[in-house]
């Protein structure tokens, strides 16, 4: 079983279409990782599917780096 | 206020019988069908059980998985025949250049996939599910708003959607942008996906096409006597007009000129032509009017010629009309029976088939042909493709809405 990290990775991955080795915590996915906000809001939702959640417009404006998204993944994760 | 000369400096495809011009060419030579069944979805409950698909396109093989992702498929096709066209071309774009250089190209349906894609997510999930790139993705004028931002391109930019008018409209505006001198350079076509689910239901309601399922490469048979609809097809053509003093400044490599353009409106019908093809008739004069050229001039059409038992006789109740007691000794072919029907595309990739056509002095087939309708009693050039002067040839194309287009090219002579 992947850990929670992971599984948000390997989204960032497919979604932005970056290598693994860029996905460093600190990165920020419209400054490092080359994302515009339409690729933001998508990643959104991939990690809603992925994670079987729902994350509110005002929650998701704050998810900008790759800390962010495993932060708030693994604070709304039912164990 | 004189006109500037306009020529055709690149060429680019993606169609049924090829992923680029020279194997798409080669196979309309050799009078091959590109129509095949269906594999992508269930087409049991449908009339029609075939189309002209593009077959072996791998969009990651031309851009990278994260931009083709953003593109409906209709967009990627045309893209990829931008890119060759450019390639052609033999085009340097630079900051000098860039906002000398527009781009027109179209399509007359747009993202059928992509809308089908996001109903299902709005109907399963609610209004969250649909994609952000739903509509960016499915817009008819994307294709080139991407071409623009692929190539750093800042001149005019525009997508005429007149349904299988489309690219022919594109190609003809374009070049009037150019001889108005809005622009040097214009890439111009039309690209279409619409053999989805959504798309063959649709034609299908309204009796369009042929349902000829147990011989799908014999269901194209335009002016044929068992003629039954058009077969839908998928693909998209580019090519890059130019002023002739910027091709000569730049050295390139002429391969015709856009000598006339001609339009006009049927004002009659939703779906089909008057049985006299009169406007089809207006928009082949309106271009020889444009290229200040007699009928006589004209050595080859290639017809818009769908397989309809209804615009097969118009079109050429046209042809007469404007040819008179010579129209029996044009060459007049339709490729739609190879390639299908590319409906905003169809106007782009035909014209590129008949800039091939008096470049290399050819004139392609009509494959199907077996037993002309009485009323369509013209030289359709049958099965095989003919070796002859081409000098002058017209593009024909006729959309719903009563739209229509015709493209004048001439071998380029100094």
């Amino acid at each position: 079983m992947s850990t929670i990290e992971e599984r948000v990775k390997k989204i960032i991955i497919e979604q932005l279409g970056v290598k693994e080795e860029e996905v460093k915590p600190e990165a920020s996915f419209e400054n490092d990782l080359g994302a515009d906000s339409l690729d933001t809001v998508e990643l959104v939702m991939a990690l809603e599917e992925e994670f079987e959640t729902e994350i509110p417009d005002e929650e998701a404006e704050k998810i900008r780096t790759v800390q962010a998204a495993i932060d708030y993944v693994t604070a709304h994760s039912e164990e | 206020m004189s006109k500037r000369r306009v020529v055709v400096t690149g060429l680019g495809m993606v169609t049924p019988n090829g992923l680029n011009v020279s194997s798409t060419w080669k196979s309309i030579l050799a009078g091959e069908s590109g129509v095949g069944f269906i594999d992508h979805f269930d087409t049991t409950d449908y009339a029609t059980h075939f189309a002209a698909l593009v077959k072996e396109f791998n969009a990651n093989d031309y851009m990278p998985a994260k931009e083709a992702r953003k593109m409906d498929t209709f967009i990627q096709y045309g893209v990829v025949a931008a890119m060759e066209a450019i390639e052609h071309s033999g085009l340097t774009i630079t900051d000098a250049n860039r906002d000398r250089i527009g781009v027109m190209v179209s399509s007359g349906i747009g993202g059928l996939r992509g809308i089908e894609e996001n109903h299902e997510k709005l109907l399963n999930g609610g209004p969250r599910k649909v994609s952000p790139f739903f509509v960016p993705s499915s817009i008819i004028n994307m294709i080139s708003g991407q071409i623009s931002m692929m190539y750093g391109l800042t001149g005019p930019n525009m997508a005429i959607v007149t349904a299988c008018t489309s690219g022919v409209h594109n190609i003809g505006q374009a070049a009037r942008v150019i001889a108005y001198g809005d622009a040097d350079i214009m890439i111009a076509g039309g690209a279409e996906k619409a053999s989805t689910p959504l798309g063959i239901a649709g034609f299908n309601a309204a009796r369009a096409l042929s349902t000829r399922n147990d011989n799908p490469q014999a269901a194209s048979r335009p002016w044929d006597k068992n003629r039954d609809g058009f077969v839908l097809g998928d693909g998209a053509g580019v090519v890059v007009l130019e002023s002739y003093e910027s091709a000569k400044a730049r050295g390139a490599t002429i391969l015709a000129e856009l000598a006339g353009f001609g339009m006009s409106a049927d004002a009659f019908h939703m779906t089909s032509p008057p049985e006299n093809g009169e406007g089809a008739a207006a928009a082949m004069k309106n271009a020889l009017k444009d290229a200040n050229a007699s009928e006589q001039a004209i050595h080859y059409i290639n017809a818009h010629g769908t397989s309809t038992p209804a615009g097969d006789i118009a079109e050429t109740r046209a042809i007469k009309s404007v040819f008179g007691k010579k129209a029996d000794q044009v060459a007049i072919s339709s490729t739609k029976s190879m390639t299908g029907h590319l409906l905003g595309a169809a106007g782009a990739v035909e014209a590129i088939f008949t800039i091939l056509a008096i470049r290399d002095q050819v004139v392609p087939p009509t494959i199907n042909l077996d037993q002309p309708d009485t009323e369509c009693d013209l030289d359709y050039v049958p099965h095989r493709a003919r070796q002859q002067i081409v000098d002058a040839a017209l593009c024909n194309s006729f959309g719903f809405g009563g739209t229509n287009g015709s493209l004048l090219f001439t071998r380029f002579t100094g």
